[in-house]
């Protein structure tokens, strides 16, 4: 490395300046997702994950001669494996700015933070959608497999792929929420991991002990309540509508607003 | 150009800017001095709107840096070259600051080029990176959009000495084409050597700030260091004349202009062989004026 180049600073003719298109903001955030190390692999760990346990369910289901396999239950399956995983990208997505310290670059670049965000958000919903078709596609290719070896396709399932889609973009989303609540990625992990798994174990432990708490959970566990929605919308009766909203407004929209509230008021250092 | 008017940020009880104004110029270069500590970097980020102020307005062109419409074509901003994600190539880093502003790809080898960031280091990742070639990368992405000011927080520190010495020509030469430049540094003779202009900051507050002549107007210290064939004659003539002596090495510290010196050795046919004004320059006048929010307390 020397020193020595003189070469002369670039000159163009000073255009008057306009916004960022947001285009443009949504395209540098999905290029951020995945230039670094550790994002390109969690993409990877995330297909190469979703592939074997395909793989696996396919040879269980033909070995044990599981009868009413469908779509439907390889989409269930990719479901198990991306609702830890697909969250988890949702949270470094926002996090890594700060655990970087990247966000001094981000927002001196566009000072307009909730459009950054709004980016982000939009990133993560196209991440989403490439995981579920991804997970989809896998599924169908799994399916044909299956029923090469069983003799019998089964085309049905399409409630569970719908409901399939609406979890995945929540769970997508509470990643997201936990992390500009949390700014901290070990942190919003260690709470999501809690929403996933600990939170539903102690609801079900009181849920057995008290009969009230039982009706209680039904309303504030999103785990439970969007359960409904693997077999169709539109088969959800107005109590189901009422604990599903419920419990998305408690997961999605409070941490949600409480995290973007954060991140517009932070110091950035 | 930049304009600070009575900035204050607190942090519950401790005061790390208090009340700074000041006014960066067109074709000039503003050094921004002080101890670690003293504020300069908390200054650096309200004016970038990145750290909210608790009183005060600081203004770019004008208008509040979160009103300037692609920000990053207008003012280069480098707060701190480790703030990078070390899992990225230093080429990406430069690549998303383009995009970003809407220039073209080409732009980022130019910049590359113009750092003397090799095409193989910039595609090795920042984890691997020395001090120094992040602040080069950062200089080069402060100054991708061409912008016509630059806020850079200590862009000498990690740099080799050849580093340095091309970096003062780089900012030298782009004040000169008109640009405005804002630098902080704790490292006075870095900034003595480009700066036109100097805030002398402590503890949050200005202590003293223009130009090179007029900083050193504040030095209120009168003295001269002198040699002669025969100091003890000399020594004798300056007492008799009411001025203190003491020996000093090999010479005399004498607290008078030179000037005095010299006519009271021509009166007494001494021969000089070393006459020089003992004012310290500008790091006693620093250290003068910042003594007490040194770490170290009074400095010699």
């Amino acid at each position: 490395m020397t020193a020595t180049s003189q070469a002369p600073v670039y000159q163009a003719p000073r255009a008057a300046a306009s916004d960022i298109p947001f285009g443009r903001l949504v395209q540098v955030e999905f290029r951020k997702s995945w230039n670094t190390r550790s994002g390109f692999w969690l993409l990877f760990t995330i297909g190469a994950l979703v592939l074997i346990g395909e793989l696996i369910a396919a040879i269980v289901t033909a070995v044990q001669d599981v009868d009413d396999v469908n779509l439907g239950t390889f989409a269930t399956v990719a479901g198990v494996i991306t609702q830890l995983l697909l969250p988890t990208l949702g949270i470094l997505l926002v996090t890594s700015e700060w655990s970087q310290r990247t966000a001094m670059v981000t927002f001196s670049l566009e000072p307009r933070r909730s459009r950054v965000v709004q980016a982000k958000l939009v990133v993560s919903m196209i991440w989403t959608a490439i995981t579920v078709i991804f997970a989809l596609a896998m599924g169908a290719v799994f399916n044909l497999l299956y029923g090469a070896i069983n003799g019998s396709i089964s085309w049905s399932g399409g409630a569970g792929i719908i409901g399939f889609v609406i979890t995945q973009a929540l769970a997508m989303l509470i990643g997201f929420a936990f992390a500009s609540l949390m700014l901290n990625s070990p942190a919003a992990l260690v709470v999501y991991v809690a929403y996933l798994f600990v939170i539903p174990t102690i609801f079900g432990i009181g849920a057995a002990l008290m009969h009230w708490f039982k009706s209680l959970r039904d309303w504030i566990l999103l785990t439970q309540s969007e359960q409904p929605l693997y077999d169709g919308f539109w088969h959800m009766s107005a109590t189901e509508w009422g604990r599903f909203l419920v419990s998305v407004a408690i997961w999605v929209v409070l941490p949600l607003v409480f995290g973007l509230r954060r991140i517009l008021r932070a110091e950035v250092k | 150009m930049i304009k600070v008017e009575g900035l204050t940020r607190t942090y519950g009880s401790y005061t790390a800017v208090d009340d700074v104004s000041f006014e960066c110029q067109p074709g000039r270069v503003t050094g921004f001095l002080g101890p670690n500590g003293a504020g300069k970097s908390t200054t650096m980020r309200i004016i970038v709107g990145l750290t909210p102020p608790t009183k005060g307005t600081a203004t770019v062109k004008g208008v509040s840096y979160h009103d300037l419409p692609n920000p990053g074509r207008t003012v280069g901003v480098l707060l701190d070259a480790s703030a990078q994600h070390d899992g990225r190539t230093g080429r990406e880093v430069l690549a998303l600051g383009a995009m970003t502003m809407g220039l073209p790809m080409s732009r980022v080898d130019e910049m590359l080029h113009l750092v003397s960031l090799s095409p193989s280091e910039a595609k090795r990742r920042i984890r691997n990176y020395s001090l120094g070639m992040r602040q080069r990368l950062g200089i080069a992405h402060a100054l991708l959009g061409d912008p016509e000011i630059l806020i850079l927080d200590e862009p000498a520190n990690g740099l080799d000495p050849a580093g340095i010495r091309w970096m003062r020509g780089l900012l030298k030469q782009y004040a000169d084409r008109g640009g405005t430049v804002l630098l902080s540094s704790h490292l006075l003779h870095e900034v003595e050597l480009i700066a036109d202009e100097m805030i002398l900051i402590g503890k949050g507050r200005i202590v003293a700030q223009g130009d090179r002549k007029s900083l050193m107007a504040h030095n209120t210290k009168v003295e001269a260091l002198a040699t002669s064939l025969d100091n003890t004659a000399l020594a004798n003539a300056l007492t008799a004349k009411g001025i203190s002596v003491v020996p000093a090495g090999e010479g005399l510290r004498v607290a008078a202009e030179p000037v005095e010196v010299g006519r009271t050795a021509v009166e007494h046919h001494i021969v000089l062989t070393d006459l020089r004004s003992g004012e310290g320059g500008l790091e006693d006048l620093f250290l003068q004026l910042t003594s007490d929010t040194q770490r170290e307390g009074v400095v010699a």
